[in-house]
């Protein structure tokens, strides 16, 4: 899988498989040590600074049940949303046209490896200029952040195809929209759920960032307000929510990721 | 120069020009966005004022040091995991998904705990950039072939003679993309907080600008900012492509 490691980290070479029931019984062990060290930590720090797990828990659950969070919940989920389904598609798109057309493939990886690595919050200024305050503005730094990653993936799992599939298609005489979706997209679906992966990750994290600056509603939103106010609880108790939310949509992705990888056949 | 280099100059150039052509035409508000050689006029500007060099020198030592920090940290995780195989596997899933939690949140809880200076950039750099060393680390180690490892016990090296001889150059090269994102997400982290709550600092520079309205001064170290971090990460870039053509891909 050559130069997909230029944006992705994630993937590690895979551990050597152990027995089921241990690997359950292991994370279970992680999941009660970090909470143990949290719990620690709370105590060396004082409760002040790092809230204990209990408190914290007990402050998400008030949260969650205040009315006003239902809204605020569904601004950050329709943003992430739309932004999820534009960085996917979009960064399909591009990925597809770029990996079929080697020359424009060439010409345009230093660019978008260059865009994926800088920090794009420097640009909320223009994103704000550009769209002003509210949804779109957020839905627009959702996606400058996730669609790259998806499109690079793309591209490489394409240019990484065999010309056999190419010439098929053409002694086929399909169109390059039938080309696409009846051979390239079934034949490197496991690297582009790979690219969906980290778009994913980085599409939400780009539209909290974006609710963060730009915007009166919303998780990211309510975020910033308790930094505003010292309010170290209820920042620890959202995180805890985006964390526990993000890492569940994560492990599903992943075994995804590794079941189409596995059932994939060597090229 | 390859053909697709002499390309991409043109595209760009034209994109350069057309933004050019737009901003001086009126056809977008000057407001929004101002023309690059305005843009290039207030980089230049910026450049001669020594409280924006002093704004940049602080931001590259604090990337510098959470650079250092994840670097020597999230070697000696890669080097622990790699040595424990059963929390590697109990792990696994936590590190796979690290990168889908937005480590962003915990800035605030660093502002408390170390207070309003650099450190609280300083942690926030590094925990965007410790775990993609460990994770290139952890897989840079266990890519070293078996025979190499063999080899080194036939010939009775000593561990620290393993290390420095086998281990570490067959292994080079993932080290080496480590490094790389952990100078990109070093970066990203820093200049985010200095976004969101700092009081010096390029980020903040820009951050300021913008809030008053000095699109000239905010354009120009915008400019300046992503001419200084993109040619360090596509310095990187290139020589990792080569690093790795050398010894026949991935």
């Amino acid at each position: 899988m050559h130069g997909a490691a230029d944006v992705e980290p994630v993937v590690t070479a895979e551990a050597p498989p152990g027995p089921r029931s241990t690997a359950l019984a292991d994370t279970t062990l992680v999941i009660i040590a970090f909470v143990a060290i949290w719990q620690l930590a709370s105590w060396i720090i004082g409760r002040d600074i790092l809230p204990a797990p209990v408190a914290t828990l007990r402050r998400l659950g008030a949260i969650m049940a205040d009315e006003d969070f239902s809204r605020h919940a569904w601004e950050t989920g329709r943003a992430f949303g739309t932004a999820l389904v534009i960085a996917l598609l979009g960064g399909l798109a591009i990925g597809l046209a770029l990996g079929a057309h080697r020359l424009s493939g060439e010409v345009a990886e230093p660019i978008l490896v260059a865009l994926y690595s800088i920090p794009k919050i420097t640009l909320y200024p223009v994103i704000l200029l550009l769209f002003g305050l509210g949804i779109s503005a957020k839905i627009a730094f959702g996606v400058i952040h996730g669609i790259i990653p998806v499109a690079i993936f793309t591209m490489n799992a394409v240019r990484s195809l065999r010309g056999v599939y190419f010439r098929a298609a053409k002694a086929m005489r399909l169109s390059p929209l039938q080309t696409a979706a009846t051979i390239i997209i079934p034949a490197t679906i496991p690297e582009i759920v790979s690219g969906f992966r980290l778009g994913f990750a980085l599409t939400l994290l780009g539209t909290l960032i974006g609710e963060m600056f730009a915007s009166q509603r919303g998780i990211g939103y309510m975020l910033v307000k308790a930094m505003e106010t010292n309010d170290v609880l209820t920042v620890m108790a959202l995180a805890l929510l985006l964390i526990t939310l993000a890492t569940i949509a994560s492990a599903i992705l992943l075994s995804l990721d590794r079941k189409l990888h596995k059932r994939a056949l060597p090229t | 120069m390859t053909r697709a280099s002499w390309i991409r100059l043109a595209v760009l150039g034209s994109a350069v020009a057309l933004l050019e052509v737009t901003c001086r035409l009126g056809w977008v508000s000057r407001h929004a966005v101002i023309a690059p050689s305005e843009m290039v006029r207030g980089a230049w500007r910026a450049l001669g004022q020594a409280d924006v060099r002093r704004d940049m020198l602080l931001t590259l030592s604090t990337v510098a040091q959470s650079f250092v920090l994840a670097i020597l940290v999230g070697f000696a995780i890669g080097v622990a995991l790699h040595r424990m195989p059963r929390l590697r596997r109990a792990l696994d899933p936590f590190l796979a998904s690290y990168y889908a939690v937005p480590t962003f949140v915990f800035y605030p809880v660093f502002i408390v705990l170390f207070g309003l200076n650099r450190w609280p950039l300083v942690a926030i750099g590094f925990l965007f950039a410790v775990v993609a060393v460990a994770i290139n680390t952890l897989d840079g180690l266990s890519r070293v072939p078996r025979a190499f490892l063999r080899t080194a016990r036939a010939m009775k090296l000593s561990g620290a003679q393993t290390l420095a001889r086998i281990v570490l150059p067959a292994a080079a090269p993932w080290l080496f993309t480590g490094a790389k994102f952990a100078v990109a997400y070093s970066f990203i982290g820093v200049i985010a907080g200095e976004f969101v709550q700092a009081g010096a600092g390029i980020g903040f520079a820009i951050a300021f600008a913008y809030n008053s309205f000095d699109s000239l001064t905010m354009y120009g170290l915008m400019i300046l900012l992503f001419g200084i971090v993109g040619t360090i990460n596509m310095t990187l870039w290139s020589y990792e492509r080569r690093l790795y053509a050398r010894r026949g891909g991935r």
